[in-house]
């Protein structure tokens, strides 16, 4: 929010290019999943700097709490009981809005500014300008965005583009105790991510990675997985996501070139009346009808 | 407006209204539609009260439009079953359409383009109702990947049918003393024996 115009990369159902003189760095955040402790104080910051407050809900038997994301809950932790060669682990994941380098949501919207991708990556839904259509879900290959059951309106994690507007890091980061989640140049983190994936590939865990999906164009939410070869096993991260082909088949070409059919078939419609000329009823069966009237009535002048 | 007591009665004023009640709501979501089908449009959200009221009302008129159309389809469907007549007058819509009429096989009430255009938009209306119920948000809760499907059906099915109510408007305009049988019911008897000679037939014995 607290971002500016010359801040802006894109908008949602803009088809013309947004301010191009300013080229700020990309950030991102890095989350360690492997020096997460499950501790949820980045809940906890989240709702107090955005100043939310999901119901408090009832245990279901797992740590998970609340169970989902939703309109008043930005970030939840997800526990996770795999096991992975003979071992119980643990695998404790922060869910959130990935931040995508090529957003779903913001091109499902069909709202003008109701999305907006800023030039540092922070992908930031404007509730002024959201219609409560719900496409944004639709897009997103995360399953993130939750429309209020109170306003209709659709919500997710901002990157905290207020604090990040103002040199600050987003609230989640602040406020980690163990340092698992990271704040920074996108590059910065990469690298960081570099010497964490090589100390954990030192501890054993041979498919150790950096988590930052290509098929999305990259993400600046990134993860440092023990597993990254099988993200799915960290509550279903998905392994290579991806805009549904719908949503592209749905928001590419397609409607422009329709758009023009129909401009065809009313033009073609207004020409072919101009040079083919309306169908009239013909002089001739207008005749036939009249002078069988005008025997009907000579023949009952007749039987008078 | 009885101008000639022998014109024939082709719509009585209950068709009309449930004709107009289908048409007007056609055109309420047609404007609130493409609103949301490209950024070019959403300016029509304006004329609905702005872009949340546009959302909120749209499904609202596609039920009562749904409603409607259902009446007027168990209404007429059974004088727009195609015959092979239907079939030969349509290999040679062509000419009709060059404005060479003279050789066109004899129809009954409707013609085999109104025949095909009454089944094409039940089918539309069919797909429409239910991609837009999957879609409607507020009312009910769906799987993602379902809705994905049911936008891109709605979004196309949309875009067919606009076009073929196009050609089913410039249609009445373009054949002269049809539009009245909408407006108040009757056409004229050599309206009837020049582009229904069948129906001519049945309504006059002759």
């Amino acid at each position: 929010m607290a971002l500016q115009s010359l801040d802006i990369l894109r908008r949602s159902a803009t088809t013309t290019p947004s301010t191009q003189v300013r080229a700020p760095i990309e950030v991102a955040k890095l989350i360690d999943v492997s020096t997460c402790i499950g501790c949820k104080a980045c809940q906890v910051a989240c709702s107090e700097w955005n100043d939310i407050r999901e119901e408090v809900g009832e245990c279901v038997g797992v740590y998970d709490n609340p169970t989902d994301l939703s309109a008043k809950a930005w970030t939840v932790m997800r526990f996770a009981e795999v096991e992975e060669h003979g071992r119980l682990e643990w695998l404790i994941r922060k869910d959130g809005c990935m931040h995508c380098a090529d957003p779903g949501c913001l091109k499902a919207c069909p709202s003008p500014g109701a999305i907006i991708q800023y030039k540092n990556g922070i992908v930031d839904f404007h509730e002024e300008n959201c219609i409560g259509c719900g496409y944004c879900v639709t897009g997103c290959p995360f399953n993130v965005p939750r429309i209020s059951k109170d306003d209709g309106k659709a919500y997710k994690c901002s990157l905290c583009s207020d604090r990040v507007a103002v040199g600050q890091e987003p609230a989640c980061v602040k406020t980690c105790p163990t340092g698992a989640i990271q704040f920074g140049s996108k590059e910065d983190m990469k690298d960081y991510a570099a010497t964490r994936v090589e100390d954990l590939k030192r501890r054993g865990f041979e498919n150790a990675g950096l988590y930052d999906p290509q098929g999305v164009g990259g993400t600046h939410v990134m993860y440092v997985l023990h597993h990254a070869d099988k993200p799915e096993l960290y509550s279903g991260l998905p392994s290579n996501p991806s805009i549904s082909p719908l949503v592209s088949l749905w928001k590419g070409m397609a409607k422009p070139l329709a758009t023009l059919a129909l401009a065809g078939v009313a033009l073609g419609s207004l020409f072919h009346y101009v040079m083919k000329g309306p169908n009239e009823v013909s002089k001739e069966v207008e005749d036939e009808i009249e002078d069988e009237d005008k025997r009907e009535r000579a023949d009952k002048e007749a039987t008078k | 407006m009885i101008r000639d007591p022998k014109d024939l009665k082709r719509y009585n004023a209950s068709e009309r209204a449930n004709h107009w009640v289908v048409g007007m709501s056609f055109i309420l979501l047609a404007l609130s539609g493409l609103a949301f089908f490209h950024p070019a449009f959403f300016p029509l959200t304006q004329l609905f009260g702005g872009p949340v009221w546009t959302r909120i009302l749209h499904p609202w008129v596609g039920v009562l439009m749904a409603l409607a159309f259902l009446i007027i389809f168990v209404r007429f469907f059974r004088l727009n079953l195609m015959t092979r007549m239907d079939v030969e007058w349509l290999k040679k819509a062509k000419n009709m359409v060059d404005g060479n009429d003279h050789d066109m096989p004899e129809q009954g009430k409707y013609n085999g383009g109104q025949k095909a255009l009454f089944w094409t938009l039940g089918v539309g209306m069919l797909l429409m109702t239910v991609s837009g119920l999957l879609m409607w948000r507020s009312m009910f809760h769906v799987d993602t990947q379902i809705v994905r499907v049911a936008v891109v059906v709605h979004a196309a099915t949309a875009a067919v049918m606009i076009g073929l109510i196009f050609v089913h408007v410039y249609a009445a305009i373009w054949v002269k003393g049809t539009i009245r049988a909408m407006w108040y019911g009757t056409v004229t008897r050599a309206w009837a024996k020049q582009h229904h000679r069948g129906w001519y037939r049945q309504m006059t014995g002759k």
